[in-house]
């Protein structure tokens, strides 16, 4: 780790300190903020004593579900709009506008439509992530250096073979931004639209603890989404950089 | 060239508003309420005087986010910015804070502020502080050093080089940012009204859901979209104004 | 080889590309007419100022491009919007896949076409150790420098076993030195392969000393002005230099081209020189 990635890790670790210290001597109340140890120590608790199995199971195959139709379906609408020149011209100046509409409102509407279960919610998220994975498949077709497909051409590479030999892997980094974006917005829709109004899932427990005021049990649930979202990007940005290091000169 | 691009525009827009009409025939008046009919009574919901102190309320919460936002993320972007050895350190941190779902916060800062117009304007704040910083860091850093070079040689005071260098080559940068921030502000408060509050738009909208009135949701929603729309398109246009005048 | 059997490997007739003007504008006329006759096995070189149109004209000749007018024929067989069989391109930029090992980026070509896997080993390894890349075979393009990524272009081109071999600039973002270098490499593989080789430079010097013939294009629009033979022998390597002909080549080529160039950079003779 770098000298700069040792004093980020002390920032974190000495503001984690800094609240447990004020915590634990009341200077917050214990009405408003517990001390981060014992968030910690709630999460696994609540882990390990598998009251929350069915919530979580839920939540995780929403976002398993939400992340696999943004990235797929991102995918293909940016490759559809990236090679029709009719759908390009059209779509191209909404998709820059289409983050200004928070998906969020929709909400309402489809639970209407299909009822209060995951349909909706899985729905929303995927209005947060396509979007974005699309973009970044847009982006990352476009900027795919000429002389690789130039090459493909001397080779006498088919055009289907050249999609996937050639675009594909001179497109994956900006690719792998897209399915990042896709994975956290996935999450983000998922726990809002649980948070909001739902009968299951980790955002709905977390908001019944806050409703029945269990501070403990609330800021366990919360650490653990915080633990659970930050493993996944740690691993997305891993591997991310991994495929970084070995492109870049 | 604009012309054609404004009637594949038009072509759109008037598609996706059959597929309304569409969707309106297939699922029924139970689910939704057609284009023209949702139109109208959000219209005639604005005009209404009962709406307004909510409507206000919303305004009022966001534009208060918004500055929040705003100064502290471009403030708070530019300095950092400009110290090299805070940025290094900072800015991979803030980039890893961002990728945290935020609604995962809510209920603290629900704690925090209570119920009622500050939480969900801090609520709406986090969302778009954290990438109008970043995006500010960003523009600070790639501003390109001959520019700064030029500068000393021209023996500007400190003052000058802010005014006259640094504020001009990154306001294009650091707006782009800010459009981003806007629709960011724009969500974290909306979600913020589901709960915090007994009064604003999005207060409504759930309160509508309660009661399944459908037409109030329908136009609601239409309300939000078009501000959303009309806001951004705004910004866009003065965004890429900007960029032309610097490239 | 000098000598050649004489035999035409490719010629272009009155090959002519013409942009079409977009909007109002006035079409450019890129490249042309041109008449050339290719020998089997030769080294011919083409120079001439910037944007005399000499990628065109290779881009046109390897079915890259289509030309507005002209006909272009490879071994007998016309070529019209597609790479035939039997040629290959190494391109200006390095354009080595930095998704795959050098090794894998070698082999690209033949997996492609369908090779059996004991076949498509033997004739990779072969590739990569002909042009020196055998230590770096599971390295990545991107630790590379940039004359051995041109390197590894080449061994990936050279796999196919080309009959005819377009190389455009393929070492202009190299320096001198190493350039001077890839060019004995380059003779090297001509003499090995017995390959027909047709090089684009801006280079005079480059041309004059690797090649059989140097063709001399105008400026834009490109048309051939002379083709001068060097007669050097088969076996030449860059110390060719040393030959009393070479500078004579060189200031020949010189000559013909100082008018081009100016007019390539908007100057005519009568504005007198720099």
């Amino acid at each position: 780790m770098t000298r700069y990635g040792w004093i980020r890790l002390g920032i974190v670790a000495g503001a984690g300190l800094i609240l447990e210290i004020l915590c634990r001597a009341s200077v917050i109340p214990r009405l408003i903020v517990i001390p981060p140890s014992e968030m910690l120590a709630s999460a696994w608790q609540i882990l390990v004593s598998g009251e929350i199995k069915g919530d979580l199971y839920f939540s995780l195959v929403n976002i398993a579900f939400a992340i696999g139709l943004s990235v797929s379906g991102g995918f293909l609408t940016g490759l559809a709009i990236y090679s029709v020149p009719v759908l390009r011209a059209t779509l191209e100046p909404f998709l820059t506008s289409y983050s200004a509409v928070p998906p969020i409102v929709f909400y309402p509407m489809l639970i209407v439509i299909f009822g209060l279960n995951r349909v909706p919610q899985i729905i929303i998220a995927v209005m947060f992530g396509l979007v974005p994975m699309a973009m970044n498949t847009i982006n990352g077709l476009n900027r795919i250096r000429p002389v690789f497909l130039k090459v493909g051409r001397s080779q006498r590479v088919s055009p289907l073979a050249s999609v996937f030999r050639i675009q594909l892997p001179a497109a994956a980094p900006y690719l792998f931004v897209g399915v990042t974006l896709a994975v956290s917005y996935s999450v983000i829709g998922v726990i809002s639209t649980e948070f909001i109004l739902s009968a299951s899932g980790i955002g709905h427990q977390i908001s019944f603890a806050y409703d029945n005021y269990d501070n403990r049990a609330m800021y366990g649930l919360v650490a653990l989404l915080l633990v659970i979202a930050t493993l996944l990007n740690a691993t997305l940005r891993y591997y991310s950089q991994r495929m970084l290091r070995r492109w870049s000169r | 060239m604009r012309a054609r691009q404004a009637s594949y525009t038009a072509g759109f827009l008037a598609a996706l508003v059959i597929l309304w009409q569409v969707l309106f025939l297939v699922f029924g008046q139970r689910v939704l309420t057609p284009p023209w009919a949702t139109f109208v009574n959000a219209w005639d919901m604005l005009k209404m005087p009962v709406y307004w102190p909510d409507i206000g309320e919303s305004i009022r919460a966001f534009l208060i986010a918004l500055l929040i936002a705003f100064g502290l993320g471009t403030v708070g972007g530019i300095l950092i910015g400009t110290w090299r050895a805070c940025s290094e350190v900072l800015e991979p941190l803030l980039v890893n804070i961002n990728t945290v779902p935020k609604v995962a916060l809510y209920p603290v800062i629900l704690l925090i502020f209570g119920l009622g117009i500050w939480a969900k304007v801090v609520f709406g704040a986090l969302h778009g502080v954290i990438p109008i910083m970043i995006s500010s860091i960003g523009a600070v850093r790639n501003v390109n050093p001959i520019f700064v070079r030029c500068g000393r040689t021209m023996h500007l005071t400190r003052w000058q080089m802010l005014r006259r260098i640094w504020v001009p080559a990154c306001v294009p940068e650091i707006f782009s940012g800010l459009r981003l921030g806007f629709s960011l502000t724009l969500l974290g408060t909306i979600f913020g009204e589901f709960f915090a509050s007994q009064k604003g738009v999005g207060f409504l909208l759930m309160n509508a859901i309660d009661l399944r009135n459908i037409p109030t949701i329908m136009s609601l929603i239409l309300i939000l979209v078009v501000f959303a729309v009309l806001s951004n398109s705004a910004l866009l246009a003065a965004d890429r104004k900007l960029h032309r005048r610097q490239a | 080889m000098p000598d050649a059997t004489r035999t035409v490997h490719a010629r272009v007739e009155g090959l002519t590309r013409v942009y079409p003007g977009h909007g109002g504008q006035q079409p450019v006329n890129a490249l042309g007419p041109i008449d050339l006759d290719l020998y089997q096995g030769e080294f011919l070189s083409i120079i001439g100022p910037s944007g005399c149109g000499k990628s065109t004209f290779l881009e046109l000749l390897a079915g890259l491009a289509v030309p507005t007018a002209g006909a272009i024929e490879f071994e007998g067989r016309a070529v019209r919007g597609q790479v035939p069989e039997g040629v290959g391109v190494v391109f200006q930029e390095d354009s080595s896949f930095p998704w795959l090992t050098v090794w894998d980026n070698v082999a690209f070509g033949l997996e492609n076409e369908g090779v059996d896997p004991a076949e498509i080993r033997r004739r990779a390894d072969f590739a990569v150790g002909f042009m020196g890349l055998a230590d770096f075979a599971r390295s990545y393009p991107a630790q590379l420098s940039g004359g051995m990524r041109q390197r590894v272009c080449i061994a990936r081109t050279l796999v196919l076993q080309p009959r005819l071999i377009l190389l455009d600039e393929p070492f202009a973002a190299l320096d001198q030195q190493t350039r001077l270098l890839m060019g004995d490499e380059l003779l090297r593989l001509w003499r090995e392969t017995g390959a027909t080789i047709l090089l684009i430079t801006h280079a005079l010097d480059e041309a004059a000393m690797l090649s059989d013939r140097v063709a001399a294009m105008s400026a834009r629009p490109g048309r051939l002005l002379e083709i001068i033979p060097t007669g050097w022998p088969a076996g030449r390597d860059s110390r060719i230099v040393e030959d009393a002909r070479f500078g004579a080549i060189t200031a020949r080529l010189w000559t013909i081209l100082r008018e081009e160039s100016m007019k390539a950079i908007g100057r005519t003779e009568s504005q007198g020189s720099a």
